[in-house]
């Protein structure tokens, strides 16, 4: 049922980041409305208390605002947005380079390989 | 607000003590597991709380009330076992539900049965007991009671029932009741939980928010019980 979570993280830290990926990659855009807490809930398969601190904390971070009777909206402020897509990638490339580091490569290795990699991927595409 | 409280709840049957002195205050507006493994108390302190069984000593009671009548007006319990007429069609629930309960809302269980397909004339008993089991979920959950008993709901279904089951309860719920849920499947309730009681030999080993106790140990609810007693495993 809904989504799937891992065994060593709280919940709502998982939903909240579930959230931010939606938003950072426009599936929620800028100013749109999102369905309600129980809804949302519903659809993750967990319990609304949880989805509600899960959004509670988006909302102290700027990225969603509530509007007292219409529904919770995700920010059209765009310097939160790219701040939000900025600190996710930085994450993510965090995480593959400390992989590729217990590989043994060093950073110059690790940039020339991946140069090398979009080389040839690129040709792919085209 | 204290919705079901236990202060020095014993039940003894014989010889065997069942529950042994415990102390417990749920909060309306929450989903609570109550697990353990079999013969922990669960059922016992269900059955107390349903006014199915009387304390040996101490006291339990729902929305300030000692467990009777008017405590079974509010709570909408679903036992472990068929306990609805066998011999009843889905008509025939209906009228009796609606008889029996003044919080039963027959649109809500009519909507559910369409859902899921069984017809007003099949009679209970005639149906699979995957069937029955929804069936008589929906009937649970189509109260709107302040606080719902669900004693082991999801033991011994497939999971395409279990997601069935745990989505009719998410979804139907009145905001601002209690949902004890006894199980001791914990992995298949958990991301639905806000709080766990962990009984063992009719003690409150542990009560904890489920997320607080997933950051504090870095384990799922599951993952740290087996660890914790090893005795678990189902």
């Amino acid at each position: 049922m809904g989504w799937n979570f891992n065994d060593n993280t709280p919940i709502y830290l998982q939903i909240m980041n579930g959230l931010q990926r939606e938003i950072a990659s426009g599936a929620y855009p800028p100013g749109s409305r999102l369905a309600s807490v129980r809804e949302l809930a519903l659809e993750a398969g967990v319990n609304p208390n949880t989805m509600q601190r899960a959004l509670a904390e988006l909302e102290r971070q700027g990225l969603v605002n509530s509007q007292r009777t219409a529904g919770r909206f995700v920010t059209e402020d765009t310097a939160a947005l790219s701040a939000l897509r900025r600190s996710m990638s930085d994450s993510i490339i965090s995480d593959f380079f400390r992989s590729m580091q217990s590989l043994g490569l060093n950073q110059e290795e690790i940039l020339s390989l991946v140069q090398d990699w979009v080389r040839e991927h690129s040709k792919e595409e085209h | 607000m204290s919705m079901l409280e236990c202060t020095a709840l014993s039940k003894n049957y014989g010889s065997v003590e069942a529950l042994r002195s415990i102390d417990l205050t749920l909060e309306s507006g929450r989903i609570v597991g109550l697990v353990g493994p079999n013969g922990s108390g669960k059922t016992t302190l269900i059955k107390l709380a349903q006014h199915l069984l009387t304390p040996t000593s101490g006291v339990i009671t729902i929305d300030g009330m000692i467990p009777g009548p008017q405590t079974k007006a509010i709570v909408s319990y679903l036992p472990d076992r068929d306990f609805l007429p066998q011999w009843m069609n889905l008509d025939e629930l209906m009228t009796f539900y609606h008889d029996f309960f003044p919080d039963f809302n027959p649109a809500k269980a009519a909507d559910m049965l369409d859902a899921l397909g069984v017809s007003g004339r099949q009679p209970l008993g005639k149906m699979s007991k995957g069937t029955r089991e929804k069936v008589q979920l929906i009937f649970t959950m189509s109260r709107e009671a302040k606080v719902y008993l669900l004693d082991e709901p999801i033991a011994g279904v497939d999971p395409a029932t279990r997601d069935y089951i745990l989505r009719t309860i998410l979804s139907n719920y009145s905001e601002n009741a209690l949902v004890l849920i006894s199980t001791h499947l914990i992995t298949d309730v958990e991301p639905i939980l806000d709080e766990v009681v962990f009984l063992q030999k009719g003690t409150i080993e542990l009560h904890e928010n489920a997320d607080a106790l997933r950051e504090r140990t870095g384990k799922s609810i599951d993952g740290y019980f087996r660890e914790v007693y090893r005795c678990w495993g189902n």
